[in-house]
C-alpha cells in the first residue's frame, strides 16, 4: 500500500461563524494529512469534528468562513477552488457517507435512479450505461439481488441496505478520498460490524483514502489505522489506533476511563475533569 | 422476597387478522427489589414495548405483570402509576420545550395530588446533582446531560420503586454518559430502586446490571447474569454477536 502519498493536507483551518453574538470558531487551528489510510477522528458533540470534514468538502452555510494556510487535495488548492471545480470534485473525488441513509438519501426517488444519476453526472455515461454500473455497483456492496433493490425507494430499504446505497454511490466515481461521518451510528450492532466490513473491503483494494468521524472509541480503535482526537475545535493527539492505550493527552485518557467496558468492569466510571488549558493551542 | 416486578408469559400483539404482528412473544422475567436487569437487542426486538407494558403504556397485553407482589392491569390507579416511572432516551424530546424546569418537576406532584411541593422539587434537585438556580431555566438553556438529569429528577419526584429506563444515556457523550450511570448508580445504592434498562450498548448493560436478557424477535434467547457475560460464556451465538460485535 503506498500510504506515503499524501491525499489531502491541512494546516491551520479555521472555521468561523458570524453570529449575533459575535463570532464563533468552531475549528480552531487543525493541521493533518491523510494518506491512503483510514484516518479516524473522534471527539464528543461539538468538538468540530464533523466542521472539519464538511469545511474540506466546503459544504458549509454562508455565515461560516474557512481560513487556512493549506488546505490542499491533490493537485487542487481548496481555498482557491471556483464552485464549478468544487462540483467535479465532491460526490466524484471526494465521496462522503452521512449518518443517517434515511435523510442523506433523496426519499422521491428510486435508489437505483439517485446512484445513477450520480454516474451520468460524474462520468458522463448515457442512462443505460449508468444502469449498468449502478446494478454492478449494488452486487459490489454485496446486496444480492441488485434488480429488485434498484427499483426500491429509500423508505422501503433497512438501514444496513440504505448505508450499502450510499457506499455505492459514493464509490461509482472511483474516488480517491472518502468522508465518513458517523456512517454506522444509526445502525444495529449486527449490521454494523458488516457495514464496517465493506468499507474495509472496498476502500483497502482500491487504496482510497477514509476519513472515519465517529464518537464510538471503540470502533475507531478497531477498524482504523490512525486517530485523531478532538476537543473543542483542536486536535489535543494523534495517535496509532493500535495505541490508543497508552495515549498521553488527559482528555483521551479521561474519553477511555469515562467508557464502561465488558473486559475490564469498575464500580463507577471515571468522570472527565475537563482542564481549562486543554483549550490553549501550545501543547 | 417478593420480585420488585414479575412478569409472566407476556404477549403484545399488534395489529388484527393476518397483519396481526406478535411484537413480544412470551417473556417472563422478575426482579429483586434493589436490582437490576438488562434488556438488549436490536431495534425492533420488542425490548421497549415490553418496557410500554410495564410502564402502562399499551392498551392491550396478555400475560400477569405485578409490581411488588400487586397485579396489575392495563387500567392502573393513580398510585400504581406512581410506583413505577420511566426515562427516555432523548432528553431533548421528553422535556416539554416551554415548560420551566420547575414546572416540569410540579406536575407529576400536582397529578397525583402530593403537598409539600416547593420542598420536593428542591430535595429532587440536589438528588440528581442539579444546583437550584435551575428551577427556572428551559430545557433549551440545559445541556443534554443536564437535561437528562432533569428528566431523573422528574421520575424520582413520585418515590417510585421501579424505574424503567429506555437507552438513557444512548443520545448523549461518552463522559456525560458517565455521569450519568454514576448518578443511576448512586442514586439506586441510596434508594433501593430497582432497574429495568434497555440498550443496545453491551458494555452498559454489563456495567449497570445483574441480570441479563437477550431479546430476538419478541423472545429471549438467553437469560444470563452480569458475570457470565463479562466472562463470554454464553449458549448463544447472537449473544456472542452483541457482545463483540462479530
Amino acid at each position: 500500500m503506498a500510504d506515503n502519498a499524501s491525499l489531502l493536507q491541512i494546516e491551520n483551518l479555521r472555521v468561523r461563524f458570524r453570529t449575533l453574538a459575535g463570532p464563533i470558531e468552531a475549528v480552531r487551528g487543525v493541521s493533518f494529512t491523510l494518506g491512503r489510510e483510514k484516518l479516524g477522528i473522534i471527539g464528543e458533540s461539538g468538538s468540530g469534528k464533523s466542521m472539519t470534514g464538511r469545511a474540506i468538502m466546503r459544504l458549509l452555510p454562508k455565515s461560516a468562513e474557512i481560513v487556512a494556510d493549506r488546505l490542499q487535495f491533490e493537485e487542487l488548492d481548496l481555498r482557491a477552488a471556483s464552485e464549478k471545480q468544487m462540483q467535479a470534485v465532491r460526490g466524484k473525488r471526494i465521496g462522503m457517507i452521512l449518518q443517517d441513509p434515511k435523510y442523506s438519501l433523496n426519499p422521491v426517488m428510486s435508489v437505483g435512479a439517485q446512484i445513477g444519476e450520480m454516474a451520468r453526472f460524474h462520468l458522463k455515461v448515457s442512462k443505460r450505461e449508468a444502469e449498468q454500473r449502478t446494478l454492478a455497483m449494488l452486487e459490489q456492496v454485496h446486496i444480492r439481488d441488485p434488480r429488485r433493490v434498484y427499483n426500491l425507494y429509500p423508505h422501503e430499504v433497512s438501514g444496513g441496505m440504505g448505508q450499502r446505497v450510499m457506499i455505492a454511490m459514493m464509490l461509482l466515481s472511483s474516488p480517491s478520498m472518502i468522508i465518513a461521518d458517523e456512517p454506522t451510528s444509526a445502525l444495529d450492532v449486527s449490521v454494523r460490524s458488516q457495514i464496517l466490513e465493506l468499507l474495509d473491503e472496498l476502500i483497502v483494494s482500491r487504496g482510497i483514502g477514509l476519513m472515519f468521524i465517529s464518537h464510538d472509541l471503540n470502533m475507531v480503535r478497531s477498524f482504523c489505522d490512525r486517530v485523531l482526537i478532538m476537543y473543542s475545535g483542536r486536535i489535543v493527539e494523534t495517535i496509532k489506533a493500535s495505541e490508543l492505550e497508552n495515549a498521553q493527552h488527559p482528555y483521551t485518557i479521561g474519553l477511555l476511563n469515562a467508557l464502561p467496558r465488558i473486559d475490564a468492569p469498575r464500580e463507577t466510571l471515571a468522570v472527565l475533569q475537563r482542564d481549562p488549558s486543554w483549550l490553549e493551542p501550545n501543547r | 422476597m417478593t420480585p420488585a416486578i414479575a412478569v409472566e408469559n407476556l404477549i403484545v400483539t399488534f395489529g388484527e387478522g393476518p397483519a396481526a404482528f406478535r411484537a413480544v412473544n412470551d417473556v417472563s422475567f422478575a426482579i429483586e427489589p434493589g436490582k437490576s436487569f438488562g434488556l438488549v437487542g436490536e431495534s425492533g426486538c420488542g425490548k421497549s414495548t415490553v418496557m410500554g407494558a410495564i410502564a402502562g403504556r399499551l392498551a392491550k397485553w396478555q400475560g400477569d405483570i405485578s409490581i411488588e407482589g400487586e397485579r396489575v392491569t392495563q387500567r392502573r390507579s393513580l398510585a400504581q402509576r406512581a410506583r413505577v416511572q420511566m426515562v427516555f432516551q432523548d432528553p431533548y424530546g421528553s422535556l416539554h420545550p416551554r415548560h420551566t424546569i420547575e414546572r416540569t418537576l410540579l406536575e407529576p406532584l400536582e397529578i397525583h395530588g402530593l403537598g409539600d411541593r416547593d420542598r420536593r422539587v428542591g430535595e429532587v434537585l440536589e438528588q440528581v446533582g442539579l444546583p437550584q438556580r435551575f428551577r427556572y431555566r428551559f430545557p433549551h438553556q440545559l445541556s443534554g446531560g443536564q437535561r437528562q438529569r432533569v428528566a431523573i429528577a422528574r421520575a424520582l419526584i413520585l418515590s417510585p420503586a421501579l424505574l424503567l429506563l429506555d437507552e438513557p444515556t444512548s443520545a448523549l457523550d461518552v463522559s456525560v454518559q458517565a455521569e450519568i450511570l454514576n448518578l443511576l448508580k448512586t442514586l439506586q445504592r441510596e434508594k433501593g430502586l430497582t432497574y429495568l434498562l434497555v440498550s443496545h450498548d453491551m458494555a452498559v448493560i454489563a456495567h449497570m446490571c445483574d441480570d441479563i436478557a437477550v431479546m430476538r424477535e419478541g423472545r429471549f434467547v438467553e437469560v444470563t447474569d452480569r458475570h457470565r457475560l463479562i466472562a463470554g460464556s454464553f449458549e448463544n451465538d447472537y449473544t456472542r454477536l452483541l457482545r463483540n460485535g462479530v
